[in-house]
């Protein structure tokens, strides 16, 4: 696991990575940090599932099913993991 | 050469991953072979020891040519001479076998060139990456040895970050090299990988000229040192390694400045997308326009009442650990396979001489590509795996069908097919049979409805659930039995 992240702007980019791993054209230039990601990635709910393992894995942060509504957006991902992490 | 689908006539033999001589096990990858559609992995049918290769890589042969001699295993010893005794490998047969488990024996891999270009790879000499490209392989150069046996993904990997899988100790079954072993190496090796941050056009790190000039020459790109901007292999680097093709590249070699076209490369990359794009179109429009043409399909449906099987699985999800938890689609997969046990009239194969029903439920699931394009294949045996095995195998198949990673008993095996376009927000499907198969079941999206039961009105989550089946194997009364069966299992998840 490596050390622990804080900071907004490298969680963003974490989970930027995360999502490219998912979705290849996922980058921080296209993502409309406001609309779902699932929308505008075409990810489906395995590429959903597969990102909120890989998000596990790197932050030992666990994304429970119910909470997932809460992490629909790039911007919201990022405020719930700074939450969790802080 | 196997049948790997009722859409394909013809594959190129892409690289054997077996030898004369090599001892295999039934299951184990032997070839990887190219279809319109993608680059799959063979498996063999029985135990033996491999005899003669009858078809060199790159060659293209039609559905049910020999593609090599399996002698059987007591042979072994005398394996050259008795190549003519053994039992050629009719493709017909592969298309029709079931439940190919993989063996336990290695079907070695030697690693034909890995002394020589270690040094490529692991000099410091070599500070910028070594950029490689797909040489195609040509039937011309028999004697350039067997390539090490890698997965197609971890060859695009190597490739992308110029490493050598000759290089290479492979960790997956039977020794193949896989993605990981790619990762560790580019960890391992100063200079080399380009990282992540890698643009689509990475792989392409060569000029035109110099892969062309490579191809003719029958040089491995991956093999050489790129002397030019970003490490790209230019053509003086090919004609320097022409000149000796020891396969050592010299550390004194000229470095030649010559003009990067790295927006050039990235056309072809493109190009080489658009025509497997439209070969994969060729082959859907082939195969479902086969299925319009014979088979006469008949369509039900039904609402199925999912909160029940929902609270349960959220329940249990709670309690799983995250590696382990398991989507509904996993869900309506068990149930399906339990059905397709329940009514057998819908799970197996109609050929020329009518249906024939298969014990075993190889559950077809319909993936959809990034690029585009479908395809659809099999979890073997989905009726008996408990549903986090079957959850594991389906995101198993996921990644494997994007990363264009499969093998050939997945996509022959499968004696039903499912399709759940519910992520895409669709209500209901209506769906074509993938021949010789007589079923495809459709899923779309969980959804809040009004739901009226013993005169009362209750808001429920609901699932319509759809079934296209062939009317020469089944009747509508076996498949509103059908339908009805997998509700039925859904209503009692703790048993699926």
């Amino acid at each position: 696991m490596k050390a622990p992240i804080t900071s907004e702007s490298e969680l963003r980019a974490l989970v930027i990575d995360l999502l490219s791993h998912v979705a290849p054209e996922a980058d921080a230039a296209t993502i409309d940090p406001d609309a779902s990601l699932q929308d505008q990635l075409d990810i489906d709910s395995i590429d959903f599932l597969n990102f909120i393992m890989a998000v596990h894995e790197t932050t030992g942060i666990d994304v429970p099913e119910r909470d997932y509504a809460k992490v629909a957006t790039l911007n919201d991902c990022v405020r719930y993991l700074a939450a969790k992490a802080g | 050469m196997p049948s790997l689908g009722a859409d394909m006539d013809a594959g190129t033999l892409l690289e054997w991953y077996v030898g004369p001589g090599d001892t295999v096990k039934r299951g184990d990858i032997v070839a990887l072979v190219d279809t319109d559609k993608a680059a799959i992995e063979v498996e063999v049918f029985e135990d033996g020891v491999v005899g003669e290769l009858l078809v060199p890589p790159g060659e293209k042969v039609p559905v049910g040519t020999p593609l090599a001699m399996i002698l059987p295993a007591g042979a072994a010893a005398a394996a050259a001479p008795a190549a003519t005794q053994g039992a050629e490998l009719p493709a017909q047969e592969a298309a029709a076998d079931t439940g190919t488990q993989p063996g336990t024996q290695p079907a070695t891999q030697p690693a034909t060139q890995p002394a020589t270009r270690a040094a490529t790879v692991a000099a410091p000499v070599t500070a910028a990456p070594v950029p490689a490209t797909a040489a195609p392989p040509k039937p011309a150069q028999p004697d350039a040895g067997r390539r090490p046996a890698a997965t197609p993904a971890a060859r695009n990997h190597a490739r992308e970050l110029g490493i050598d899988l000759g290089t290479l100790q492979g960790s997956g079954r039977h020794g193949v090299i896989t993605s990981q072993d790619v990762d560790a190496a580019a960890r391992a090796t100063p200079g080399s990988g380009a990282g992540t941050a890698a643009g689509p056009g990475a792989h392409v790190r060569a000029s035109p000229l110099a892969r062309r000039l490579a191809s003719e020459a029958g040089i491995e790109l991956s093999g050489l040192p790129g002397s030019g901007p970003g490490g790209a292999v230019t053509q003086d680097d090919v004609r320097a390694a022409a000149g000796q093709p020891a396969r050592a590249p010299s550390p004194t070699q000229v470095i030649t400045p010559a003009p990067a076209r790295p927006a050039e490369g990235a056309a072809l990359a493109s190009e080489d997308e658009d025509e497997r794009s439209a070969a994969m179109r060729r082959a859907i429009a082939a195969a479902m326009s086969r299925s319009k043409r014979e088979i006469p399909h008949y369509y039900l449906s039904l609402h199925v009442d999912m909160t029940r099987a929902l609270a349960w699985l959220e329940e249990t999800n709670l309690q799983r650990a995250v590696t382990e938890r398991v989507l509904p689609a996993a869900l309506v997969l068990k149930a399906t396979a339990l059905a397709a046990r329940d009514v057998p009239d819908l799970n197996g194969f109609y050929l020329e001489d009518g249906f024939h029903p298969s014990q075993a439920v190889h559950l077809g699931v319909g993936i959809s590509l990034r690029q585009g394009g479908l395809i659809a294949p099999a979890i073997h045996d989905a009726d008996t795996k408990d549903l986090p095995a079957l959850m594991a195998a389906l995101r198993d198949l996921v990644k494997r069908t994007r990363n264009l990673q499969l093998r050939s008993s997945e996509l022959t095996d499968a004696t039903m097919t499912s399709t759940n376009l519910g992520d895409q927000g669709v209500e209901s499907v209506f769906g074509i049979i993938y021949p010789p198969q007589v079923a495809l079941v459709g899923f779309g999206r969980i959804l809040e409805r009004p739901w009226a039961e013993n005169g009362m009105l209750a808001v429920r989550k609901q699932m319509h659930i759809t079934l296209s089946a062939d009317h020469r194997a089944s009747d509508g009364h076996r498949g509103g039995l059908f339908l009805s069966a997998i509700e039925r299992h859904l209503q009692h998840p703790e048993e699926l």
